[in-house]
This record gives structure tokens, sequence and C-alpha cells, in this order.
């Protein structure tokens, strides 16, 4: 079971509040992008065995949409932060590294 | 055509009430507005007509009577009688104009209930239905909780007499009431929460 800190309302979701939305910072192609980057902007997902930065959305609490950064592999989840961001913050790639120092 | 306003309101499960491990009732027409904004544009002026404090993150407050709860960070619901919902409403929503901000009397979208009994059984009743951590020191009176009750969306705080009030959709006010009755059927006691007995 997965358990996912709202950085909205601090509360500790399980994951049947969540509402998962996929990959995090996709960054749009284009207006000007030919079609192969487009349908790699629409359809092309990382699906890293190891640290993936995804985006849920807290659907049955405060029904925000935020960003967490959760190993595929272990499940371990390194923080969680708020949407209005485009890349990871330094606390979160901070966390990452300390984990895997260890 | 329907007519909305020329059929008198009628609560969900009027006068419902159940007794098992804890009493639980159908709390009848509830007033309930939806407030949405800023809360540093939109929380002064709420308070002034209300007279309600501006509920902290997960904070619910009231006077007994008006009871002012946060939803999400850009949103309020303000508990009132349901008869004075409409006009409380509008006055609310003067008193906001010029803010981007939107205030709806959702009273017939919502269905609300009360719980009550002793507190260990309270939450051991909500407990079986919510992932939500509902021990003491996670949900204190005063604090509201919104998540999930089984399969659908519901929000649910202890008021300053100690009972549980639970509300969800209007639309799923009968599956709910089929949950909370079935988790308070006598004989299904957890006794999870045997220590906090009060």
């Amino acid at each position: 079971m997965l358990i996912l800190t709202c950085p909205y309302c601090g509360t500790a979701a399980d994951e049947t509040e969540l509402h998962p939305g996929g990959e995090a910072h996709v960054v749009r192609a284009g207006p000007e992008a030919d079609e192969d980057t487009f349908e790699a902007y629409l359809f092309q997902r990382a699906n890293p065995r190891g640290v993936h930065f995804e985006r849920w959305r807290h659907s049955h609490g405060c029904g925000k949409w935020f960003h967490a950064a959760r190993d595929t592999l272990t499940m371990q989840v390194h923080g969680t932060y708020p949407a209005q961001v485009t890349e990871p913050p330094q606390d979160i790639l901070d966390a990452i590294e300390e984990a895997r120092a260890r | 055509m329907f007519d909305a306003t020329s059929h008198p309101a009628r609560p969900a499960l009027e006068g419902a009430t159940f007794d098992g491990l804890v009493r639980v009732e159908a709390a009848g027409l509830t007033g309930m507005i939806t407030l949405r904004g800023d809360v540093d544009a939109i929380g002064m002026p709420v308070a002034d007509v209300t007279g309600l404090d501006v509920p902290d993150t997960l904070g619910i407050t009231g006077d007994g009577v008006r009871a002012l709860a946060w939803m999400s960070p850009d949103e309020m619901m303000l508990f009132c009688d349901y008869a004075e919902a409409e006009e409380l409403a509008a006055s609310l929503a003067g008193s906001l104009e010029g803010e981007h901000a939107l205030v709806v009397n959702v009273s017939d979208a919502r269905a609300a209930f009360r719980l009550s009994g002793p507190e260990h059984r309270l939450r051991e009743v909500l407990a079986k239905l919510t992932p939500a951590d509902v021990r003491p020191e996670a949900l204190p009176p005063g604090m509201i909780r919104r998540s999930r009750l089984a399969q659908v969306a519901g929000a649910f705080w202890l008021d300053d007499a100690g009972d549980l009030r639970v509300i969800c959709f209007r639309s799923v006010a009968d599956y709910v009431w089929a949950l909370l009755t079935g988790a308070a059927r006598p004989g299904s006691e957890v006794d999870h929460f045997r220590d906090v007995r009060m």
C-alpha cells in the first residue's frame, strides 16, 4: 500500500484516496514541433527501474495535483512537492542522493 | 418541467435513525454553502458576514449554530441552518463582489449524518470505512478530514458535543447510510480504540 503525504493539506493519503497522473515534468512539444517529436511528447513515457517523478491528484481529499518522487523498485517515497514547478526541487534531489548513498 | 422551487425540500433518508454500536441519524436538511477563492481575499469578508474564524488547514470552526470548514487550499464550506442558506449565500456573494470567488448553496446536493456514542466506538465505526487515520492524535476535535467512505467521497469531523458528523454527496446518501449502519451493527465490535475510552 502506497501512502503519499499531500503537500497542500499535509495529510498522509492512502493510495485509494489518490488518483495517479503519470510521469511528471513532461514538457509539451511545439507549437512548431515535427510529428515525431509531438508523438513522443504524447505517447512516450519514462519507465525507470528506480526513482520516478510522477503526478498524483488528492482526488478524495483536497483535490489538488501534486508531484511525488517514488522508487519503482523499492516503493520508497523520497518526497512529495507542489505541482507549480517544472523540475524537482533541490530538497527532493538531496533526499534521493542521501537514500542512494546509504 | 420539474420545478424544484415549487416542491418542499425533503432531506435524504428523512428522520432515519439506527441504534447499534453507536447511534446513526440522518441529520436532516442542513445548510451548506461552498466558498471558493483565494483565502487571503475571501477570508475576511466571510468572517465578517458569518462571525466565524477562518479555519486553518484541515480545521473547522463553529459557534454552535454555524460552522466553517477548510475544504482545500482555496475552498471552504459553511454549514448553517437550511432555511437561511439561500439568503446567507446571497449576502456572502454580495460581500465578495469584485473578488475572484464563487459562492454556491449546495445544501440540496449534500447529505449529512450524525453519529453519537462513546468516542472509541465512533472512531471504530469510521475506521472500518475509511483509509484515513482516525486515531485521536490524527483526528482531534476541530479537525475536518476529507477522505473516502468505502467507494465514495466523504468528509467527517468530531463536533463540540463529541458527535461524529459525516457528509457526502446526496446521490450516494443511501449507500453511505448502509455503510454507517453496517459498520455500527451490534456484534461487530473490533475494540481497536479501547484505549481512548473516555
